[in-house]
Order: structure tokens, then C-alpha cells, then sequence
């Protein structure tokens, strides 16, 4: 496998992963909103709390960790960006 | 004090920018304590704000065709992730997103989620790769990729019909704030509206829009937030609402269950004469739907919001101006966090707003007090002579109950200050704002729709040898046809009939969505395929809105895909035809192949030049 087949496979695995966890915030915890409802994080109900403000925030720091990584991943490879 | 050229000193002048900002909120203070009508301070408030962006869109001008199309390519990630947050924050979630919240409740929150969580996809699948490409336009990209004119042409079909639905409601927006601001009839407001809004985009294109949405970012975000701090600790919610209203989200769940939540039937409501548009409050603050209907309303929400997100080709085209791959990648992160520090004050915003109306001990409560007391009050007395208020005494004994009390969504927000007795320089401040949101939105929607006109059907197909002058020109009148087009049909007021904003992403995720992702994850993708991709997306799409949307054929929904999620319908007809008939033709050349190569890695040139 050629540097760049190693990349973009590499490449790859962190989108998945990063789309996996996207997932979870956007989708699969609101699959269970009635039954987190009864549960209180900060004073609020979760599954209020997750839609209100919870879930925005974790996409927030999901995209900042995923962006850091890919910058690790282009540079082990060698096709990191010259500093601009 | 300023050394080296405007990108170095963009922090110092974006600081100054804001402090001066702020002393002008100052002196408004104190001339409205001073004696100064807040008709004049309304005046002032918008008059000064939209003076300052077309100072900045008349210093931005160029005449350079990379900087029209791109800024330079030399937008720092932090200002490009606050010109991107303005450019998404559109009139609607300044002025409506908390009222929707208020009156939706948990199932409308799936907005909030579905307009951010969009962001991750964004940033992973799109925004790196189009940067690398070094595309002037969306469409720029579909049709080098592919190849040809007729996928060009398609693309371009597909952003004209999602970025107009979307501007003539922002366009409608500015009128509306600038009419009520300025003392004007709505028709004129429009037109006062346009001009705004083509005065800092007409002689800097992409160059100057980048550096008015950063100011007007700053507007808006400080014209939201204000209002929320002052009102939690006015009423002793606390400090930092977003962490501390856990008792008051409490407290309104036991107001509601005191005074009843009910929902008014379509005929007392037509027989009081409550005027269209507004509603009361029906439907439970932080209470989640049970079932799985309720479930599936919600995540099939999110996820058209996210994916059209993910396809709104005035949003992917803030990441062409980057300076490098990681940087789009990184402005991704900011623009979200810019954009949360808003959607996360909006359930804020309606959980105060609310409490402040509902909770009997706080000296703002009305509910359960005589109708006749409710009347005199200034606030109500104001806004019901504008239909924008209305009470209904259904069981005539003269007390207002929760369902009698019926208010229109925008209501929420440029109310509030007033509601809750802030002084009235907030609620000039809070027009700023909206206007603010507004103007920044129709700019990159009216940008986006010209540029890919000028560029992708003006230079590419219709004249490829034009000179650079006559480029210019002709993107520049286009922006004003396009402008003045959305502008004439918001002065119509037919805007309710051209449907939701929500419209806008459903057709975008129909036909460009999988186009998109495919062109550069998949390299077996053919022109084939795209152009049927998009076609088919867009007219199942379209087909099944036409047939579900009450004032069309109004058939009942299939699976709860209602008018607002007809993109999942459009966009797994464009995945499969897109994928059969890409199977069925013949793979990409030697030359695609290495193109969609080079675009996945970061480093090296960019796959088109600067100048293209």
C-alpha cells in the first residue's frame, strides 16, 4: 500500500469514528428521550438539557478534537500544510 | 499603532470596532434617560449599524476576481468562523428560534440539534476537500469533478432553487425590522432593505460580505446575549442563566400543570377572531412526547436539518476563503462554537421569557390576572394595536387564563426586553440585531446565487474568453438582479406561500447532498450518475412536497415525512439513482481519478488556481 492508500485509510477510520460519535449526540440519545427525561443533570431534565443546550456543545468539541487529529493523521504521513 | 497590512491587524480592529459598539449602546442609554424618544433611538440604532457595514463594503471593494470570489483566500479561521456564524444565523433564528422554542417545546428543539449537529458533518465529509479543490463556487466543484457543462448546469439549478427560497424570507425579514425601526410601510422597508444589503456586497463581492458579516456578527451576538444576562439576574434566575435556570425550567412544569395546558380548538380560536399566526401556549416547556411517532418526529427533523446543513452551498462556500485545508477544517470548529454561543441562549431566552409571564409572584406575571389590568399594560396595549398580541376571554370571567393568551413567535424575542421592563435602548438594540442577522444572511444567499450564475453560467458556458473587468461587471449586475428579484416578491407578502426555511435545506440535501460526498469519497462516482443523481433527487423531492403540503395537494404525510422532511424522500432517490447509474456507465478517466487523489491529501496546490 502506497503513503497515500495509508493516508486516506487512516483518513477514513477517524471520519467514521468521528461520525459515530456524531450520531450518538444527534441521534441515538434522543431514540431515548422520554425514558432520560426523568433524569436531572444541572437542574434540568436530560433530554431537555441534551436538545437545549448538551448536544450543541458536544458537537462543538467533536469538531475541534476531530480537525486536531486529522491535522496528527496529514502530518504522520507527511502531507501536513506549510504554515501558512 | 496600526503596523503591517489589514489581515495582521484584524483582532485590533474588530476590538475597536466593539468597544465602540458598546459606547454607542452607552450614549444611547443615557440620551434615552435624557429625554430622547425611543422612536429616535430605534432610528439611530439601525441607521448607525447599517451605515458602518456599508463603510466596510465600500472600503472592501476590489477588483480582483479572487477576491470577489474568495476573499483572497486569506480570511483567518477565528473571522471566517464568525462570518460563517452570521452568515447561517438568518433573521428567522434571530427573531423566531426562541419563539419557536417557546411554543414547540422538545419536538421543536430538534432544530437546534439538526441546525448544529450538521456542522460535524460539514467539517469531515466537505468543507477540507472543497477547500483543496479551489472552487470559486459550489457548483464550480460539481462541474470540474465531473466534467461538463450539463452537471454544471444542474448544480447550479439545485442552489438556485434552495438559496431563493430561503433569501426572499430574509429579504422579507430586513423589511420588517427596518420598517418597524425606521416608521415606514413594509413595501418601502424591503427596498430600504435591499439596498442594505447590496451596499456591502455590490463592490467587494466575497471580500467585502466576509468583513460586514464579522461586524455584524458582533451586532447581533451582543443584541442577544444582553438581553438574556440582564433578564436572569433581574428576576434572581441567576448569573449565567445557560447553567442556573434548572429551578425555573421546574417551576414552569408546575405552572403548567396549575393553570392547565390546553389546546384551543380551531374553531373557538376562528370564532374569538384571533388574528392568524399567533398561538398560545400549549404544548409542555421541557416535557418529551412518548411513543414512537414522537421519536421518529424528531430525529427525521434533526436529520434533514443537519444533512440540508451539510448541502446549503452559501455555507460551504465560506470555506473556500481559508488560507490553507486545516484552517477550513478548524473554521468549521469555530463557526459552530459562534453559532452555539446563540442556539444555546434561545431555550435560555424562552425559559425567561416565559417565567416572566407565567410565574404570578414576579411583578411581570399576567396570566391569572383580570383581563381589564392586562389591557393597560403599555407593552400589551403596543403590540396588540400591531395584531401581534391578542387575548380571548373563552370562558368570559374576565380572568386571563394560559390558553386565552395568544402571541405571534417573533413576538418572543423582540418583546421580551419590553416584558420583562428593560429599559427601551435593549429593545433598540435587539432591532439592530435582527437586522444584523438578516442583512448577513440574504448577503451570502444573494452572493451565492450570483456568483454562480456569473461564474459557472456566465463565464464557464456562455462567454469563457470575458476579460476579468467584464466578469466583475456582470457578477455585480446580477447581484442586483437577483437582488432586487427576491426583493420584489418579499414586497409582495406572498412569502407564506413559498413555504418554510426549512424548504431550503430539504431541496438542497434532495440534490447536492450525495454529489457532493460522492465526488470526493467515492472516485467510481460518474457525471452519469451525478446528473441523474440530482435530477431525480430534486423531483422526487419536489414531487412528494407538492403532494403532501396542505396548499398543495395536501395528502396525508407517509411516515410522518411531512412538508418539512420531504429531503428524505429526495435524497435516498439521488443516493441510489446516483450509485445504479454511476455502476452502469463507465468509470471516471485516469486523469478524474488522480484529480479526486490529489484533493484528499492536504498539502500541495490547490487542484484550481486562484485565478480561474
Amino acid at each position: 500500500m502506497s503513503n497515500k492508500e495509508k493516508h486516506w485509510q487512516k483518513t477514513k477510520g477517524h471520519m467514521i469514528m468521528t461520525l459515530c460519535l456524531w450520531a450518538f449526540f444527534s441521534m441515538v440519545i434522543f431514540l431515548f428521550g422520554y425514558e432520560i427525561n426523568g433524569m436531572s443533570f444541572l437542574g434540568y431534565p436530560l433530554a431537555y438539557y441534551m436538545t437545549a443546550q448538551g448536544s450543541l456543545l458536544a458537537f462543538v468539541i467533536i469538531i475541534f478534537w476531530f480537525a486536531n487529529k486529522q491535522e496528527k493523521i496529514d502530518e504522520e504521513f507527511g502531507f501536513g500544510e506549510k504554515e501558512d | 499603532m496600526f503596523k503591517g497590512g489589514f489581515i495582521q491587524n484584524l483582532p485590533k480592529i474588530y476590538g475597536l470596532y466593539t468597544g465602540g459598539f458598546l459606547v454607542f449602546i452607552l450614549m444611547m442609554a443615557i440620551a434615552e434617560q435624557a429625554g430622547v424618544t425611543a422612536k429616535t433611538i430605534g432610528i439611530l440604532f439601525v441607521a448607525f449599524t447599517v451605515a458602518i457595514y456599508a463603510l466596510i463594503g465600500y472600503l472592501s471593494r476590489t477588483i480582483q476576481v479572487d477576491a470577489y470570489y474568495l476573499a483572497g483566500r486569506q480570511v483567518p479561521t477565528v473571522f471566517n468562523g464568525m462570518a460563517t456564524a452570521a452568515d447561517w444565523m438568518s433573521g428567522a433564528s434571530f427573531v423566531a428560534l426562541a419563539g419557536g422554542v417557546y411554543f414547540g417545546g422538545y419536538s421543536y428543539m430538534a432544530f437546534l440539534v439538526g441546525w448544529t449537529g450538521g456542522y460535524v458533518l460539514v467539517s469531515t465529509l466537505l468543507a477540507p476537500y472543497l477547500r483543496k479543490f479551489g472552487c470559486y463556487t459550489v457548483p464550480d466543484f460539481i462541474g470540474t469533478r465531473y466534467g461538463g457543462n450539463g452537471v454544471r448546469f444542474c448544480a447550479v439549478l439545485v442552489l438556485v432553487l434552495a438559496s431563493f427560497t430561503y433569501v426572499t424570507a430574509q429579504i422579507n425579514a430586513t423589511g420588517t425590522i427596518a420598517a418597524r425601526a425606521l416608521g415606514i410601510p413594509f413595501e418601502a422597508g424591503v427596498w430600504v432593505g435591499l439596498v442594505s444589503i447590496l451596499l456591502c456586497s455590490m463592490l467587494g463581492g466575497m471580500r467585502a460580505v466576509t468583513w460586514t458579516q464579522v461586524a455584524q456578527y458582533i451586532v447581533l451576538i451582543v443584541a442577544y446575549l444582553i438581553p438574556v444576562f440582564w433578564i436572569s439576574n433581574k428576576i434572581g434566575a441567576g448569573v449565567f442563566p445557560h447553567l442556573m435556570l434548572g429551578d425555573e425550567v421546574q417551576r414552569i412544569t408546575d405552572l403548567e400543570s396549575q393553570f392547565g395546558l390546553v389546546k384551543n380548538s380551531a374553531a373557538d380560536v376562528k370564532a374569538a377572531g384571533v388574528p392568524g399566526g399567533l398561538k398560545s401556549i400549549a404544548v409542555a416547556h421541557a416535557g418529551v412526547g412518548a411513543g414512537g411517532m414522537a421519536v421518529w418526529k424528531y430525529i427525521s427533523l434533526a436529520i434533514c436539518m443537519m444533512v440540508g446543513t451539510a448541502s446549503l452551498p452559501h455555507i460551504l462556500m465560506r470555506y473556500f476563503t481559508t488560507p490553507s485545508v486545516k484552517s477550513a477544517r478548524k473554521s468549521v470548529a469555530w463557526s459552530l462554537f459562534f453559532i452555539f454561543l446563540l442556539y444555546s441562549s434561545a431555550p435560555m431566552l424562552a425559559t425567561l421569557s416565559k417565567i416572566s409571564l407565567m410565574d404570578p409572584n414576579l411583578p411581570t406575571g399576567i396570566i391569572g390576572k383580570s383581563i381589564a389590568d392586562v389591557q393597560s399594560i403599555e407593552w400589551v396595549k403596543q403590540w396588540s394595536s400591531q395584531k401581534q398580541v391578542f387575548i380571548a376571554d373563552f370562558n368570559g370571567d374576565g380572568i386571563l387564563q394560559l390558553n386565552e393568551w395568544f402571541m405571534r413567535t417573533g413576538v418572543v424575542v423582540l418583546a421580551t426586553p419590553e416584558v420583562a421592563g428593560l429599559p427601551y435602548v435593549i429593545s433598540g438594540l435587539v432591532a439592530a440585531g435582527g437586522m444584523a442577522a438578516a442583512m448577513s444572511t440574504a448577503d451570502g444567499l444573494v452572493l451565492a446565487i450570483s456568483n454562480a450564475l456569473s461564474h459557472d453560467v456566465y463565464y464557464n458556458m456562455i462567454d469563457p474568453k470575458a476579460d476579468v473587468r467584464k466578469r466583475l461587471i456582470v457578477a455585480r449586475v446580477l447581484l442586483v438582479v437577483v437582488g432586487a428579484a427576491g426583493a420584489y416578491i418579499a414586497s409582495m407578502r406572498i412569502t407564506s406561500i413559498l413555504g418554510a426555511v426549512a424548504w431550503a435545506f430539504d431541496f438542497a440535501m434532495s440534490g447536492l447532498f450525495f454529489p457532493l460526498v460522492l465526488g470526493v469519497w467515492w472516485k467510481r462516482a460518474t457525471r452519469e450518475g451525478a446528473i441523474a443523481g440530482m435530477l431525480s433527487g430534486l423531483a422526487a423531492g419536489t414531487a412528494y412536497l407538492i403532494y403532501v403540503y396542505p396548499k398543495f395537494m395536501g395528502n396525508p404525510a407517509w411516515l410522518g415525512i411531512d412538508h418539512l422532511r420531504f429531503g428524505l424522500i429526495g435524497a435516498p432517490v439521488c443516493l441510489v439513482v446516483m450509485v445504479v447509474v454511476s455502476l452502469m456507465t463507465k468509470a471516471p478517466d485516469a486523469a478524474t481519478q488522480r484529480m479526486v487523489d490529489e484533493v484528499r491529501v492536504p498539502s500541495g496546490k490547490s487542484i484550481l488556481g486562484r485565478a480561474h
